[in-house]
This record gives structure tokens, C-alpha cells and sequence, in this order.
């Protein structure tokens, strides 16, 4: 059952973000940002955490998921004092941010430009 | 002059009509996106995506890791999984087939670091590599950040 709720909110998520590229002309970066504050705000608002709770990677794949972490991250923290407010979100995304930085730079590095076909 | 000014105004008039003409002309050869097959394959292939996350989470959570490890484990895996395609010149097929499908989920924010990255390897690792690695994920890192902890602000203050 967890598949079936994973795929439906994942694909929908990705659903909204395929007609926002098709009928308007967002271009892709502007659509990633929408998409994290998004997830961030709705988390804040307390929308975002049952859609966790009920799609699991369905919801935190996707990019919102990404604000989800940033935003959950700083209200965790914010309950234990102001500094861990700041550093709560970041703590929590660290290690997907850290590795995206160095496997993409050593990637970057190794591989050469492709030509488009 | 005055005949000059005329003449301009007589060719300018018909110049708009024909550009107006000829846009018309274009929109009937570029082809319209296919709105229903575009979202079916992004809705199939961001949910399979999704599916094949908690799948892989799942297995991790049964040999005895945390389902926070877990979670981390596996959007690392995603996010690897998605440069080193981005690097072996894959993800932009992947990304004309299925759109959003690979663009929305952690895939797309991967592969916009290594993308521009890679083109300008020419400029050198610093100044070429370094810095374009951000090109694209450093508006998703600013404005996430931002919304993020002042979401959490606000929530110190409330609480």
C-alpha cells in the first residue's frame, strides 16, 4: 500500500511540475524554486509532514521534499533555542548537499561535454 | 525629407502586418506540446522514481538502519546515481522523454549542478567548474535556505 501512495503522490508531484513547463513559461531553474519554497512554506503551514507521513519517499523525493527537510530541519531545531533554529536546516540536508557538491564536482571534472544530438 | 519620412511610414506599416503574418505563419509549423501523453509520462516515470526510492529505503530500514540513515542513504544514492548519468552524457535523453518526471524529483537538482558545470570545464576547475556548479542549484540553495530557516524563525518566535 506504501507503493501504491509513494507512486501516486511522486507522480503527481511531478505531474504539476510537467504542466507548469508545458502551459506557462517557467523555465525549469524558476520551477525547481518554486517547487522548494513550496514544499518549505507548506511545511511551515503543517500541510506537508501528512503527505510524509502517508507517501514516505513519494513526498521527500520530489523537490518540495527537499524544502520539507530545510523546513522541518529549522522548526526541529527552533523547539531546542534559536541557534539550532539556524543550524537545523542545513544539519538536516546535509549529507544528500555535501555529497551532490563533491560527486558533481569530481563528476564534472572526469567526464568532457557531450555533444547534443 | 518630409518625402523620406513618408516613405519609412509607408514601409513601416506593412512591415508590422508582415510580421504579424509571418508569426502566424511559424506558429502553424511549431509543434504543440503534447500536453496528455507529456504529463502521463511524467506522473509514470516521477512515480516509478519514487517507487524505486522506497523500495531501496525499505530494504536498507529491514537490514537494521534507521529510517532517518535511511532516508539520507538513499537520496545520496539518487543524487549520485544522477551526476554520474548527467556526466555520461544519459540524463538529457532521459529528460526529452520524461520531462518533470526526472526534472522535479532530487534527479533534476543534481543534474543542474554537474550540466552547466561540465560546459564550462574550458574556463578551468576554479572559475569554469567551481563556480558553475551553482549557476542553477545556487538559486534553489538560496531561496530554499532562506524560506527554510525563516519558516523556522518565525516557529522560535510563536512557539
Amino acid at each position: 500500500m506504501d507503493y501504491l501512495y509513494a507512486f501516486l503522490v511522486g507522480g503527481g508531484i511531478c505531474l504539476v511540475g510537467q504542466i507548469l513547463m508545458d502551459t506557462t513559461k517557467l523555465t525549469t531553474p524558476r520551477i525547481l524554486v518554486i517547487f522548494v519554497v513550496a514544499g518549505a512554506i507548506l511545511t511551515g503551514l503543517g500541510l506537508y509532514e501528512p503527505l510524509v507521513n502517508l507517501a514516505k519517499n513519494g513526498a521527500t523525493v520530489p523537490l518540495p521534499g527537499f524544502g520539507y527537510s530545510l523546513a522541518k530541519g529549522a522548526m526541529d531545531g527552533a523547539k531546542e533555542g534559536f541557534l539550532p533554529a539556524l543550524a537545523g536546516g542545513l544539519k538536516n540536508t546535509a549529507a544528500g548537499l555535501t555529497a551532490a557538491v563533491v560527486f558533481g564536482y569530481i563528476i564534472s571534472l572526469v567526464f568532457s561535454p557531450k555533444s547534443k544530438r | 525629407m518630409s518625402k523620406q519620412k513618408q516613405q519609412q511610414q509607408q514601409t513601416k506599416k506593412p512591415k508590422k502586418e508582415v510580421t504579424k503574418q509571418y508569426e502566424q505563419y511559424v506558429k502553424q509549423f511549431t509543434p504543440k506540446p503534447k500536453y496528455f501523453s507529456n504529463s502521463a509520462k511524467a506522473f509514470i516515470v516521477g512515480g516509478l522514481l519514487c517507487m524505486a526510492a522506497l523500495y531501496i529505503q525499505n530494504l536498507l530500514i529491514d537490514s537494521g538502519m534507521s529510517e532517518k540513515d535511511a532516508g539520507a542513504i538513499v537520496t545520496v544514492l539518487l543524487v549520485c546515481l544522477a551526476q554520474l548519468l548527467t556526466g555520461l552524457g544519459v540524463f538529457d535523453s532521459l529528460g526529452k522523454f520524461a520531462g518533470a518526471g526526472v526534472f522535479v524529483p532530487i534527479t533534476g537538482f543534481a543534474n543542474s549542478m554537474v550540466a552547466p558545470a561540465i560546459e564550462y570545464k574550458k574556463e578551468g576547475p576554479v572559475l569554469g567548474v567551481g563556480a558553475k556548479l551553482f549557476s542553477l542549484a545556487g538559486p534553489v540553495l538560496v531561496c530554499g535556505i532562506s524560506a527554510g530557516t525563516i519558516i523556522g524563525i518565525l516557529y522560535y518566535f510563536m512557539k
